[in-house]
């Protein structure tokens, strides 16, 4: 249960460190507000939900700049609130709202916002994969210095675009991060239930690509692994591919009823929660006591109900606009 | 204007595209060192180097997404997918993300990627090389399609499909690619456009791609029997030129529509309830469809020419009709 400390001088680190924290914080209260919200009817369709998951998105974004790429699965509203996107903007995605980062055309799963080249929001296990291996070969044949992170859950290890997309990868020498949230359950079936080599990084090493397991519940450590594969990126040695492992606490969507894994198996993981984890050892160096917790609590509460007051006073997209989109300039 | 054949046609509309864009590029199986499996890209390989005519595993899915992908990021990628029927292992990449991205997003993200592929039977290939599934790819909104069937529209449909917003989906009939003719010089081709390759009278032929050479055939041998046709070449499948259509129903009054795919749920059944709809009062007959038969495609050639339409079917079909 170590965790890893990045080297900076104290200030600057407890500020990093605060800000992951408070990150974190985000992503937990806004799903969990989407969870109460989708209960009362205001979100529809599908709902996944990022809790337990958070250091992942988290720890990752950091190593990501502007000029990066990123492409997630329609677990992505952690992903998006790490990469910047406005909460307001994807909860009033999800109530389908014409001011929702996609338009209220895509709702949960399908988040995208084209100016922090966050590409979405993909209900197809491992179609977002493709996609990404073809960003990040634009990126290399316009000589531009970006990386492309590519988010996927474990049960994508299965899919044959998987397989496709890491070999082409790696052929290519693409710079690809591709991220693996091993959550141990794709919907209800169990990794080993699934794979017979559950040790999903190394179906990469055998595509000649670095991989490594990373403790995904430790978001410095998720941070610290990111920013290795990144900078191997940024030196044209790509890909890269990090099996992050992880739990996600609630179930895979709304109504799922969860009969294939016991109590006692979440309780367990629930020991290993990633904020509990993190609020621990900041306090143990100093940096965080309950007042500087209850600010920031207090502050993200703030951002959730900002972003649930969005949402609702959202305008819905005139009916008449239906075609509008289906291709460039007017309709069909 | 410049005499070729369609192979070559293709290959200088690439040829141009990769000259005067460099965003553009071509990805596929066998497209660089093999100079294509139908010979179209021989020599791209040599004049414009391996970063831009990649050759690719066979991953068709993948690499199909990640011409998308690449479009996101501001490339022009044409992806040659060898035939229509590896196509369907690309079916999820087409139709789940290229068709669908730029509405899913709100119109942010625009997928400017062309897709070429060979299509069609009558080569003997048997029933998973000889598909005709153009109408599949017809059905989806966000894509568009088109068959060329000269070879002007080889070179001026794939130009104009490089210039287009959306994903395009060119099907290019097998047996036309040595089929000799005129390309044209510097006439921008418009999209979404049929083209008349006979005036007629008594009936409107309604084709596409590898049927037209037949239905020509067949317009002469009705001509021989006082019959006088008018064949339509519709070009593109999405979006449908109904103009073109029912301008030449308003004198024709009758239509038969051919086309080497399968009749049942057919390309040919929407043109047919287009025409229902958009000009039933021009109507004298029911339109009529003369089609693949039901068939996966067999291997013997006395069956395979049974399973296709012939000039001689489309010829009884129109006797039908008058």
């Amino acid at each position: 249960m170590s965790i890893h400390k990045t080297a900076a001088t104290p200030g600057s680190e407890r500020e990093h460190a605060l800000s992951l924290l408070r990150q974190m914080l985000l992503i937990r209260r806004f799903e969990e507000k989407a969870a109460e919200l989708y209960s009362a009817g205001k979100i529809r369709g599908f709902l996944h939900l990022y809790i337990g998951e958070e250091a992942i998105a988290v720890g990752a974004m950091q190593a990501l700049g502007a000029q990066d790429a990123v492409v997630a699965t329609y677990r992505e509203h952690g992903h998006a609130l790490a990469r910047g996107l406005p909460a307001g903007a994807i909860m009033a995605e999800m109530y389908g709202k014409a001011n929702g980062c996609s338009r209220g055309r895509g709702g949960s799963m399908h988040l995208f916002d084209v100016g922090r080249r966050f590409y979405g929001g993909y209900a197809i296990v491992a179609g977002g994969l493709p996609v990404a291996v073809g960003l990040a070969l634009a990126d290399k044949l316009q000589e531009r210095q970006a990386v492309t992170a590519c988010f996927f859950g474990e049960g994508a290890a299965a899919e044959g675009e998987f397989h496709e997309s890491l070999n082409l990868a790696a052929l290519w020498r693409l710079p690809v991060l591709f991220l693996c949230e091993n959550n141990l359950y794709a919907m209800g079936t169990a990794l080993e239930r699934s794979e017979s080599q559950t040790d999903i990084h190394l179906k990469a090493q055998n595509y000649n690509i670095v991989a490594e397991a990373v403790d995904g519940m430790d978001v410095l450590a998720v941070e610290s692994a990111v920013q290795r594969a990144v900078a191997q990126l940024r030196r044209g040695e790509g890909p890269y591919f990090l099996e992050l492992r992880t739990y996600r606490y609630r179930a895979h969507s709304m109504s799922d009823p969860e009969l294939y894994r016991s109590k006692e198996e979440v309780a367990q993981w629930r020991g290993r929660d990633p904020i509990s984890l993190f609020d621990a050892y900041l306090r143990g160096n100093g940096m965080l006591d309950d007042a500087e917790l209850k600010t920031l609590e207090t502050d993200v509460a703030k951002d959730v109900d900002w972003a649930v007051d969005e949402a609702e006073k959202g305008a819905w997209e005139p009916v008449s606009d239906l075609e509008r989109d289906v291709y460039a300039g007017a309709g069909a | 204007m410049a005499k070729m054949t369609y192979r070559v046609a293709v290959r200088e509309a690439m040829r141009e595209a990769l000259r005067a864009d460099p965003r553009v590029f071509l990805m596929g199986e066998d497209v660089g060192k093999y100079g294509g499996c139908f010979a179209v890209t021989h020599g791209l390989l040599e004049e414009f180097g391996p970063k831009r005519i990649r050759d690719t595993p066979l991953s068709e899915s993948t690499f199909v997404g990640a011409g998308i992908g690449a479009a996101l990021g501001g490339m022009r990628p044409i992806v040659e997918i060898m035939t229509i029927n590896f196509s369907l292992l690309a079916l999820d990449q087409i139709v789940n993300n290229a068709a669908i991205l730029r509405y899913m997003s709100g119109g942010q993200l625009g997928v400017p990627l062309v897709i070429r592929m060979a299509t069609g039977g009558g080569r003997q290939l048997a029933a998973q090389h000889s598909h005709s599934l153009e109408g599949w790819y017809a059905h989806i909104p966000g894509i568009k399609a088109a068959a060329p069937a000269t070879v002007a529209d080889a070179k001026g449909l794939l130009l104009a499909a490089l210039k287009e917003p959306d994903p395009v989906m060119l099907f290019e009939h097998a047996t036309l690619y040595p089929l000799e003719g005129e390309s044209e010089d510097d006439t921008p081709m418009e999209f979404g456009r049929a083209a008349l390759r006979r005036a007629g009278r008594d009936v409107s032929l309604i084709t596409y791609g590898g049927a037209l050479g037949k239905t020509l055939q067949a317009a002469a041998q009705l001509a021989e029997q006082g019959v006088d046709a008018e064949v339509i070449d519709l070009r593109s499948l999405r979006p449908l030129d109904t103009e073109t259509i029912f301008a030449s129903l308003a004198h024709t009054h009758r239509a038969v529509i051919v086309e080497e795919a399968w009749k049942a749920c057919g390309f040919g059944a929407e043109v047919s309830a287009r025409i229902m709809e958009g000009a039933f009062d021009a109507l004298d007959a029911p339109v009529a469809r003369v089609c693949g038969a039901e068939v996966p495609m067999p291997y013997a050639q006395a069956l395979e020419q049974a399973a296709l339409p012939q000039p001689e079917t489309i010829v009884k079909a129109v006797r039908e009709l008058l």
